[in-house]
């Protein structure tokens, strides 16, 4: 049968409190907190930590496809799955399809991937959705929205859940929107947006579905919503006959938010962490229309929930500051420091570097053994020449070997928290430390590997990897 | 291999006044660097056979073609140079290296750094060094990080290894540092002439933890000049000649930044530039035998972990002769007699040449108030690059 042979989340070590926000504008006051990502994340780097959970433990060379889906790329003209597939070190023949345009794109993904794996023609595929929206200062988007990835591993051999069946409806309507040049979503009245669009949609695709496929509401142990916020849940819910508090799954609105594409993927995780086997699963995505799907899960269950990564996740963070979260996405413009302009990154040296940067392989030596990187054609113990295999890095764990705080370095998110990393196979890089507190940083302390935004200039994003915490 | 000891001469000197040179292009400097020279050596720039300068971030990509213009030179070979921090070291000895090998009896060796036209605070990071070798991967290239960044990072290193709590080490590191600024309000040259506390030093704001802005050296201009002979022709210059004894440079494989048995707790290449001098000199005992010497205290860590890598101090126990007074201008090897990069600031290609312009004037009696009694052997140190990976100079001059 085909469904999902494995999933992993990322929900970004940071949250800002809604408070701080509603303090600052002395506005409304809505509970809770939402996730939001560092500086130095974007859809791509979101995407890649969620595919790298996923993929953990597994043999990449049988992965066939690659379904990256997000309404915030970073390139209208430059493929992420691209990127995403280099940097998690996919055989080259590897399909690589971006798919945008609306909320739903998660989900439809997972249909198109789903296909594939049923036409034979990929049997393995990675499906990732990754959002990262904007909402402007002092408005219910601002606090509503999170930031978050997951991704899925679709294929037909020991899944965890079987994808039982899909159905499908489009509907064109103004609800929530962003022209293309536009960086904040903009949104019809809110009693238009839930009536006329969420509630109605929803309840009736969901009851239409469960006609087609011959199920009744009671069949479901539980049932996912991709909601924007409580309210419209427990409304489409009710609407469609589920119980929304014994049915439904927490949306997490009040921990992460509503984090676009990727947050009906993130809360079947979180339900498929928490199913028993045989549980009947409802999914329903959102967005330009409404995607409902059913899934059983199988005894397979049990050891993707021995990682229970969504609670790890949800557990591993730190609050941020309201002023620092409109620094960190560019809203608010600060006084640059006195410090030199940054130097144009170049696309040729970024081509030759794509193995050692993006997959982050350095090289072993095949005379003597050791581990270093950046690649050295030259061994540094045993001078060998040319006589090296590639390493990879990426997975290995670290350790702080020493440090140092930057408030001289050009940051975001001052100070720039530098290390030396030893890694516990053997090697040492020098990276940054992201995701952290500063005073807790320690001499010894262990350290895992982040895939990281860098510098960007005239369009040239560069990408590289940073060591943090170990989450 | 023959030893470079006592073959060539310095035999005249010239040093511009480091600092915030805003009315001075590093044309200016250059000319008053070179002129205090030929006039010391009693020369005119035209005697001079042939030229090297040095310089890091300023004038380039090539300050020679402009140098024969400056100083209207009549059709002399001329080499710019570029080796980081040790970059007018590396001046001097080649313009020695030339000299002792006979195909010229005059030559000349200039360092010059125009920082302050830059407009920020610190120095440019290495983006623009790396981004013009663009060889460098851009995994390095894309980092985001400082020197003092870097350095502070040895800092780290060293408390963790030798068990000091923060407060314990950042007040060892503040007593060099007002050991230095102690010694610069003595120098007419330099950028900085006040006295500092160790509370002060404790308490300035933090650039790169654990160093604060009193562990760092300043950014300054500046310029310096030497004029080497031949030994057998000294008698034709002056009484009172300066020998090298050693010209040495070790540049590190970057060990620090790629191997695990690397522990930042001391810098290699200082370790090893130090041992050549020490034997192209017939130094035994550098503790002993060296009796003053001008070290690259870019950071208050930098000098700590010098001691120890010169081998002026036990590895780990540099704290000991800190407290002793050791390295005081009045100590058993006074360091950095004329307040050090600490107050002199680090225009790069300049501060090597100053370093030995500070011995020169010593080994002459010629110091002023900071004069020592006796002086030996002198020892300049440099260090280009960072902890973990650096090019040092290390030159011994002796009357």
């Amino acid at each position: 049968m085909v469904g999902i042979t494995s999933y992993g989340v990322y929900i970004p070590y940071y949250r800002l409190n809604r408070a701080e926000v509603a303090k600052s504008w002395g506005g409304f006051q809505i509970p809770g907190e939402k996730a939001v990502a560092n500086f130095d994340e974007d859809t791509v780097t979101m995407g890649v930590e969620a595919c790298r959970e996923c993929l953990k433990g597994l043999d990449k060379g049988t992965i066939e496809a690659l379904y990256l889906a997000s309404t915030t790329f970073p390139y209208a003209e430059k493929q992420a799955s691209a990127l995403a597939a280099a940097v998690l070190d996919l055989d080259q023949s590897v399909l690589t399809v971006d798919i945008s345009g609306t909320l739903r794109c998660g989900s439809g993904s997972v249909r198109l991937a789903m296909d594939a794996v049923k036409a034979g023609s990929s049997p393995n595929a990675v499906v990732c959705a990754s959002d990262l929206r904007l909402g402007l200062p002092n408005g219910a988007k601002e606090l509503e929205f999170g930031d978050g990835a997951a991704a899925f591993l679709i294929g037909d051999g020991d899944v965890v859940a079987t994808i039982d069946n899909i159905y499908t409806m489009n509907h064109e309507i103004f609800d929530v929107f962003r022209p293309s040049q536009e960086r904040f979503v903009r949104s019809w009245e809110d009693r238009f947006v839930r009536e006329a669009g969420y509630v109605k949609v929803v309840s009736e695709a969901v009851r239409a579905a469960l006609k087609a496929f011959g199920m009744e509401p009671g069949d479901f142990a539980k049932a996912v919503f991709g909601s924007p916020n409580p309210v419209y849940l427990s409304g489409a819910a009710k609407s469609a006959g589920f119980d929304p508090k014994t049915q439904a799954v927490d949306p997490l609105w009040g921990v992460i938010g509503n984090t676009g594409s990727a947050h009906s993927l993130m809360l079947l995780c979180n339900a498929l962490d928490e199913a028993k086997p045989g549980d009947k699963l409802l999914w329903v995505s959102y967005g330009d229309g409404c995607d409902v799907l059913t899934l059983t899960v199988t005894d397979e269950i049990a050891k993707m929930q021995k990682k229970q990564s969504v609670k790890r996740l949800l557990n591993s963070k730190a609050q941020t500051t309201y002023q620092k979260y409109l620094r960190w996405r560019d809203i608010i413009a600060t006084e640059p420091p006195m410090r030199p302009r940054t130097e144009p990154a170049s696309a040729v040296a970024l081509y030759r570097d794509r193995k050692c940067g993006l997959a982050l392989y350095g090289s072993q030596c095949k005379n003597c053994g050791t581990i270093q990187y950046p690649v050295q054609r030259i061994c540094m113990e045993c001078r060998a020449k040319d006589n090296f295999e590639l390493y990879p890095f990426a997975d290995k764990q670290g350790k702080v070997v020493t440090f140092s705080h930057d408030n001289l370095a050009v940051s975001p998110d001052p100070p720039t928290t530098l290390a030396a990393v030893d890694f516990e196979e053997g090697g040492r890089i020098m990276m940054d430390i992201t995701d952290r507190d500063p005073s807790q940083i320690k001499v010894g302390m262990p350290v895992e590997m982040t895939f990281r935004k860098f510098r960007r200039t005239d369009g040239v994003q560069v990408y590289w990897w940073k060591s943090r915490p170990t989450r | 291999m023959e030893s470079i000891k006592d073959r060539v001469a310095i035999v005249g000197m010239g040093c511009t006044k480091f600092g915030e040179n805003w009315d001075k292009s590093s044309d200016d400097m250059i000319i008053e660097a070179v002129y205090e020279a030929c006039e010391d050596a009693s020369i005119s720039p035209q005697d001079v056979q042939a030229l090297w300068i040095g310089s890091y971030w300023s004038n380039l990509p090539a300050p020679s073609q402009p140098l024969a213009t400056l100083l209207k030179l009549d059709y002399k070979p001329i080499t710019r140079l570029e080796n980081m921090c040790a970059t007018a070291s590396d001046s001097l000895r080649n313009a020695a290296y030339a000299v002792a090998s006979g195909v010229c009896d005059i030559a000349l060796a200039i360092g010059v750094e125009k920082l302050k036209d830059s407009g920020y605070s610190g120095l440019p990071t290495d983006d623009i060094a790396m981004g013009l070798v663009s060889t460098a991967p851009n995994t390095f290239r894309s980092r985001n990080f400082t020197a003092p960044g870097h350095f502070a990072m040895m800092a780290t290193s060293y408390f963790n290894k030798y068990g000091l709590d923060p407060e314990d080490g950042r007040t060892m590191l503040a007593k060099i540092m007002v050991k230095n600024h102690h010694n610069g309000t003595m120098s007419p040259k330099a950028h900085f002439r006040r006295e500092i506390t160790v509370e002060q030093v404790l308490k300035a704001p933090i650039i790169a933890w654990p160093l604060g802005l009193l562990d760092c050296c300043g950014v300054s201009d500046g310029a310096a000049a030497a004029i080497v002979v031949r030994r057998d022709m000294v008698k034709d210059f002056r009484a009172d000649p300066v020998y090298i004894k050693a010209s040495q440079i070790a540049v590190g494989p970057s060990e620090g930044y790629m191997n695990p048995k690397h522990d930042w707790t001391m810098v290699k290449e200082t370790y090893r530039a130090g041992e050549a001098a020490y034997e192209e000199a017939g130094v035994k005992d550098p503790r002993k035998e060296i009796s003053m010497a001008e070290v690259h205290d870019c950071f208050s860590i930098t000098e700590a972990v010098i001691y120890e890598d010169l081998q002026f101090s036990q590895r780990g126990r540099c704290k000991e002769d800190i407290e002793a007074g050791t390295f005081e201008l009045t100590g058993e090897l006074p360091v950095n007699m004329d307040g050090g990069l600490k107050c002199f600031g680090h225009p790069i290609g300049a501060s090597g040449l100053r370093m030995v312009y500070e011995l020169y004037k010593q080994i002459q009696g010629k110091a002023g108030e900071r004069q020592i009694k006796n002086p030996g052997l002198g020892l300049a140190h440099n260090l280009g690059g960072t902890p973990g990976g650096c090019t040092i100079s290390v030159t011994i001059v002796g009357p």
